[in-house]
């Protein structure tokens, strides 16, 4: 469902060095609706950003960005860090996505995600990820996934 | 919400459309609500934005997973008194087929009510109810009226 938005070869990220940087992808109409960023790309991993803001509000009593969201930059960086690892970009589609909500996002703040694909197997891949705003080891959220590869040529037909 | 209060304090069920008019992710996303009775779908209304892969085209799968968590929402907004939104304690996505780009229907049933968790599922159809694009379950932490703080 998600194609890793990431062309190969990876781009120069010495380009970006810090978390304030990066590019939104704009071939993925979605992710530039979030206005989602990719901060860093390696080799089975991918660094993503979505920034804070007034139309993702889940509840506009205390103004805490809707797990939705989440949800959505999540599944990102897990498909990004699958796309690095195994040079399939848009060949990729998400079979299953667990989240857990550790705690609630703190409003006005920029949310990360950073996400490994721990294994590759001949069709699937494994990746975990998380969500924090500042420190990894204090996440919002976690979530492990898994990915169908190769899942451009099974297009053929209406795959039932 | 306010919104909630007051409909629970005249002793009636909120309104579910404008409960999700009134938060701004479901107002971006496109939801509308169809609610006749006790039965409930949510209508995700399709747009050029909530697409994921261009080529194929198909929806992102986090649009998917946000409009399934919405859908569980807004079911156990309907089932149980509570003045506050349900919060996800976890949910977990099965992605069966990929989303077409167009209207994503969804339904959900709370297969245990606790008093402090929900246990709820829900499936996302297209064109036929019986081939799901994607299902999910969850766990919700939900407030009793009369445990609410505020």
């Amino acid at each position: 469902m998600t194609i890793p938005p990431v062309a190969l070869p990876l781009p120069n990220m010495s380009n970006f060095p810090d978390h304030t940087a990066g590019f939104i992808l704009q071939g993925i109409p979605h992710a530039a609706a979030l206005k989602l960023m990719i901060i860093d790309v390696k080799p089975g991993e991918a660094i993503c950003k979505v920034p804070y803001a007034e139309h993702l509000i889940g509840n506009p009593d205390t103004r805490v960005i809707h797990g939705g969201v989440i949800t959505a930059l999540l599944d990102n960086a897990c498909g990004t860090a699958v796309g690095s690892k195994t040079a399939l970009q848009g060949q990729i589609a998400t079979l299953d996505l667990r989240i857990d909500y550790m705690k609630v996002a703190t409003p006005d703040e920029d949310i990360f995600a950073f996400a490994e694909c721990y294994k590759v197997t001949k069709n699937i891949a494994f990746v975990r990820g998380v969500a924090y705003h500042t420190d990894r080891n204090d996440p919002i959220a976690t979530c492990v996934a898994s990915f169908m590869l190769g899942t451009a040529k099974s297009t053929r037909g209406e795959a039932r | 919400m306010e919104l909630i209060k007051r409909a629970l304090a005249e002793g009636r069920k909120p309104d579910l459309q404008a409960l999700v008019d009134a938060i701004p992710y479901c107002r971006f996303l496109g939801i509308d609500i169809d609610r006749k009775g006790t039965e409930l779908t949510t209508i995700l209304r399709f747009d050029q934005k909530l697409i994921g892969n261009p080529i194929l085209p198909a929806l992102h799968g986090g649009v998917v997973g946000a409009f399934l968590e919405v859908t569980a929402v807004i079911q156990l907004m309907l089932e149980i008194e509570s003045e506050d939104l349900p919060k996800p304690v976890d949910i977990s996505i099965d992605y069966l087929r990929s989303g077409k780009p167009v209207d994503t229907y969804a339904r959900a049933i709370i297969t245990k009510h606790g008093r402090r968790v929900c246990n709820v599922r829900a499936e996302a159809w297209q064109d036929e109810h019986t081939r799901p694009i994607a299902a999910l379950h969850g766990h919700f932490l939900i407030k009793p009226k009369d445990q609410a703080q505020t």
